[in-house]
């Protein structure tokens, strides 16, 4: 792994908890770790998770999204709902064998920019750890990994069909 | 008289007189294909067209896709009746969830089922099955089953080989699954609850999902697929059915079934009351990945 490897994280917070939270710590001058890209959107319940998929395509090596906490969501349910569906969407990324920690989660309100500086600090180091995400840059390159290895898919005729029925 | 006979010929009978008597406006079942041991949909609107129904273990096909996808077609003032075998009529329970249909406006013809054929043999599901006989019908055509001890006990097995593997092995094997995908959508056709009117994988601005058969296109509608089931899926497996490339989609599926069902305690299909596991929330539902 390249030493010098620093990850590209996509970021999707909403605008009143977590969005705030983070122009506080700016404004506090607090100093964290720049790579994250901060992508705004009304409410976690918002983010759906074909954005987590579109970050990736788009050479994301780790996806953070962020929200109020729970009883503080603009909209009441919002973050209910996106808890629900990160936690069942964890499992699929995790199946299909892709590392669930590059997918993280936090709860940041608009008064915890300390909390915005050490979440992205440590979300960071996670995803350095991983180190790129190789296998979905192959993805992007055009190649599955073992194209190669292919065999032609078998065919069968019209004739066979009938015949394995009988 | 041979099982299948004797079940065909009742369920003419009743398509018949259910039409003449104009208790629906049309009757969607099996009737006999082009080839042997394969079976076309009919969907009968006179008394005269009843006579071609047959049900035997080629009525692969889950007629319930026709419930959502042609139902405008169909509508009218009556109900829609529908030959549906015990697993298929799931699909109904999470159609009435989801508020696409009102259990009013169909007419179950519940099918007692001994299991279908897929290619030389019984089907996968067919293997695991524990209710051969039809549920919430409002008609039953066969005689009851006995329920044994099915030969597949644990349905998940295959599932749990894959979470068994290492993070590399399952990205190695679902890649080079997704390779063989063409695209078609054959089994997005085929699900009875992928009945979107626009389908998001259709949508070009933005584009969502690379339509072409890229790798990065067939991973993304892989996942956003199986996700847009998830919680949903009744495990009918007519996606892995007409997937022509053999690409095991219902694991996928059933995966998502499993950790629902470990999370929330939900199975879908079950209970019409119930409301499907993605739309509700508990405050304290599971957030240990929460920061
Ligand atoms: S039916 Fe098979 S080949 Fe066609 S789109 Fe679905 S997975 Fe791909
Ligand atoms: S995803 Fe497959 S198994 Fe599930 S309901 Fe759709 S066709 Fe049936
Ligand atoms: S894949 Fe998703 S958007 Fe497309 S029809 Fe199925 S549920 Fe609807």
């Amino acid at each position: 792994m390249n030493e010098n490897f620093e990850p590209k994280i996509a970021a999707f917070v909403c605008t009143w908890c977590t969005y705030t939270g983070a122009d506080l710590a700016g404004t506090s001058r607090l100093k964290y770790e720049p790579n994250v890209r901060v992508l705004r959107l009304p409410c976690t319940g918002r983010i759906d998770f074909s954005l987590v998929i579109k970050a990736f395509e788009n050479g994301a090596d780790g996806v953070l999204i962020s929200g109020c906490h729970p009883n503080d969501c603009h909209y009441n349910a919002g973050n209910f709902h996106a808890r629900r569906r990160f936690a069942v969407f964890r499992k699929l990324l995790e199946f299909v064998g892709i590392d669930p920690n590059r997918v993280q989660f936090s709860w940041v309100s608009a008064a915890e920019g300390a909390k915005w500086r050490d979440v992205v600090n440590e979300v960071t180091d996670e995803i350095r750890s991983l180190g790129p995400f190789t296998e979905y840059q192959k993805l992007i390159a055009g190649s599955f990994p073992f194209q190669n290895e292919m065999s032609e898919p078998e065919v069968i005729s019209e004739k066979e069909q009938v015949e394995n029925v009988k | 008289m041979s099982n299948d006979i004797k079940q065909s010929s009742e369920a003419k009978k009743l398509a018949r007189e259910l039409l003449e008597q104009g208790k629906v406006s049309a009757v969607i079942g099996y009737a006999e294909g082009t080839l042997k041991g394969r079976v076309q949909t009919l969907i009968a609107r006179n008394p005269l067209d009843a006579e071609k129904f047959i049900f035997n273990e080629y009525c692969v096909n889950n007629l319930a896709v026709y419930l959502t996808k042609s139902y405008r077609l169909l509508k009218s003032d009556k109900p829609v009746a529908v030959f549906l075998k015990p697993c298929d009529i799931r699909t109904v329970t999470a159609l009435i969830q989801e508020h696409q249909i009102k259990r009013e406006d169909i007419f179950i013809i519940g099918m007692s089922c001994q299991g279908v054929r897929n290619g030389n043999g019984l089907s996968g599901k067919c293997r695991a099955c524990r209710m051969h006989n039809p549920q919430y019908s409002d008609a039953v055509i066969g005689e009851a089953i006995e329920e044994k001890e099915p030969e597949v006990t644990d349905p998940f097995a295959r599932v749990k080989e894959i979470e068994n593997m290492s993070t590399q092995e399952r990205w190695q094997f679902w890649t080079k699954e997704f390779d063989k995908c063409i695209r078609c959508y054959a089994c997005r056709q085929a699900c009875p609850l992928c009945y979107c009117e626009q389908c998001i994988v259709d949508k070009t601005q933005p584009r969502w999902i690379e339509s072409s058969a890229h790798p990065v296109g067939n991973m993304a509608w892989h996942l956003i697929r199986a996700f847009h089931l998830a919680g949903r899926c009744i495990g009918c497996g007519e996606c892995d059915r007409v997937c022509h490339q053999n690409i095991p989609l219902s694991l996928l599926n059933m995966k998502m079934s499993k950790e629902i069902f470990d999370l929330y305690g939900y199975r879908s299909g079950v209970d019409p009351e119930a409301k499907p596991p993605l739309t509700e929330f508990k405050m304290e539902d599971n957030e240990e990945f929460i920061r």
